[in-house]
């Protein structure tokens, strides 16, 4: 079928690609795009390893389909680190050992990420309701929760 | 996924004009049809994208209560109707994960009518007008078992209009992992009578629990509904629950509405 040409902007870049429709965003940003820093679990929005921002809101980048993605904003898990210095929620999974395989850390990463920009002071309840669409079969959960607590201590200035 | 053509109108009226090609099918957040389609029980030949249309976004006070535009996300339902009608701001903010709440919409969950979906019920038990590209319809004639709806072929739902009851509530028992209803019972108290709608238990999808209503609209108490029996002969039975399991649950959770309502 027809393919589609798509441009939008990741992680601050302008960039392009033709997309075929049924490839989803997730497609796109790895094969199009060589981001393979985004990964694909389930497939059908279940697991949130595929986890990404567009246009700000985080969604399952299985389950947006690449042509969706005309003139929109999207973050990536490679966009979080800057100039070198990693994200304090990446040095704080580091420091907590809230990962062990990695496979789900990209989208977990995203998706706290994505609570702190608007939400600087959560509860615990409130990490684990956020992170309720994203699956991790090492860690048990609590010492991420715990990570994200602490680089939201962290950037808040209270650590 | 099988191959497709993709369109993305931006007007009702394109929309309505790619969906009368052969095979089309309207997409609207795609949480629900995109895995569909990805296990190939779908395979639309055209997909009409339905989020480029403003004027199926955003919530507003109308005539008579609330509007929602068919195309507006959950998230943004919380968000915004939280004012006017907090009952129907939690339901829509108790729906999936973050990322689902972000993309799924309100058209394509009533649209869809999954047995097991919270908007059913928030519709049907806010006896709410559906808005289509073509006419109204009564939430009591819209929802027609499961997975049907009263739509025709070609035809979009592009508003939801809600009456503001004076006292309502929804209360699910969730599915953990999927978060959907186990069961869910939105009860909403107005001038005129209660309306209790249920979903996630029957075997044909959303239904009005009219013993409970007319319990509930001679005295809006918790333990109104106590003497009341419900049959679990149409009720899903699955691995999650029995069907006297889910009957059961009807009531405990139309006596937690109703006390979450006040």
């Amino acid at each position: 079928m027809k393919k589609v040409h798509v441009t939008t902007n990741v992680n601050g870049d302008q960039v392009e690609f033709l997309a075929d429709p049924r490839e989803t965003l997730l497609d796109c940003l790895r094969n199009h795009l060589d981001l393979t820093g985004t990964k694909e679990g389930c497939g059908t929005g279940d697991c949130g390893a595929c986890s990404v921002t567009l246009d700000g809101t985080l969604v399952c980048s299985c389950l947006v389909l690449g042509v969706e993605a005309e003139g929109k904003k999207i973050e990536t898990i490679e966009g979080m680190a800057s100039d070198g210095e990693l994200h304090p929620l990446q040095r704080k999974f580091i420091e907590h050992a809230a990962l062990q395989c990695g496979f789900c850390t990209p989208g977990i990463l995203v998706a706290a990420k994505s609570l702190l920009d608007t939400n600087p002071d959560p509860s615990e309840s409130e990490i684990r309701f956020w992170l309720a669409g994203n699956l991790c079969r090492c860690t048990g959960y609590d010492k991420i929760v715990r990570a994200v607590q602490d680089a939201a201590a962290e950037m808040r200035g209270a650590a | 996924m099988h191959n497709f053509d993709f369109v993305k109108p931006a007007s009702i009226a394109d929309a309505v004009k790619a969906l009368s090609s052969d095979g089309a099918q309207a997409l609207s957040g795609g949480q629900t049809l995109l895995p569909t389609m990805k296990q190939r029980l779908a395979a639309p030949a055209v997909l009409v994208s339905l989020t480029g249309i403003a004027e199926m976004k955003g919530v507003c006070r109308g005539d008579g209560g609330l509007h929602v535009g068919a195309a507006t996300t959950h998230a943004t339902v919380a968000k915004e109707a939280a004012a006017h009608y907090p009952a129907l701001a939690a339901l829509a903010g108790g729906i999936g994960d973050p990322a689902v709440r972000n993309r799924g919409t309100i058209g394509g969950s009533i649209a869809n009518n999954d047995p097991a979906a919270c908007y059913p019920a928030g519709v049907l038990g806010s006896g709410a007008t559906v808005v289509t590209s073509k006419r109204k319809i009564a939430a009591d004639d819209f929802f027609q078992g499961l997975f049907s709806t009263a739509l025709d072929e070609g035809e979009i739902v592009t508003e939801v209009r809600f009456p503001i009851p004076e006292k309502a509530a929804y209360v699910k028992f969730q599915q953990p992992a999927s978060r959907f209803a186990l069961t869910g019972v939105f009860v909403a108290k107005f001038g005129t009578g209660v309306r209790v709608a249920v979903t996630g238990a029957g075997q044909g999808g959303v239904f009005r629990w009219t013993e409970a209503e007319a319990a509930l609209s001679r005295s809006f108490a918790p333990g109104a509904v106590d003497g009341l029996s419900l049959s679990g002969d149409d009720m899903i039975s699955d691995l999650h629950g029995s069907a006297a399991y889910r009957a059961n649950l009807v009531k405990v959770l139309t006596g937690r509405a109703v006390a979450a309502a006040g």
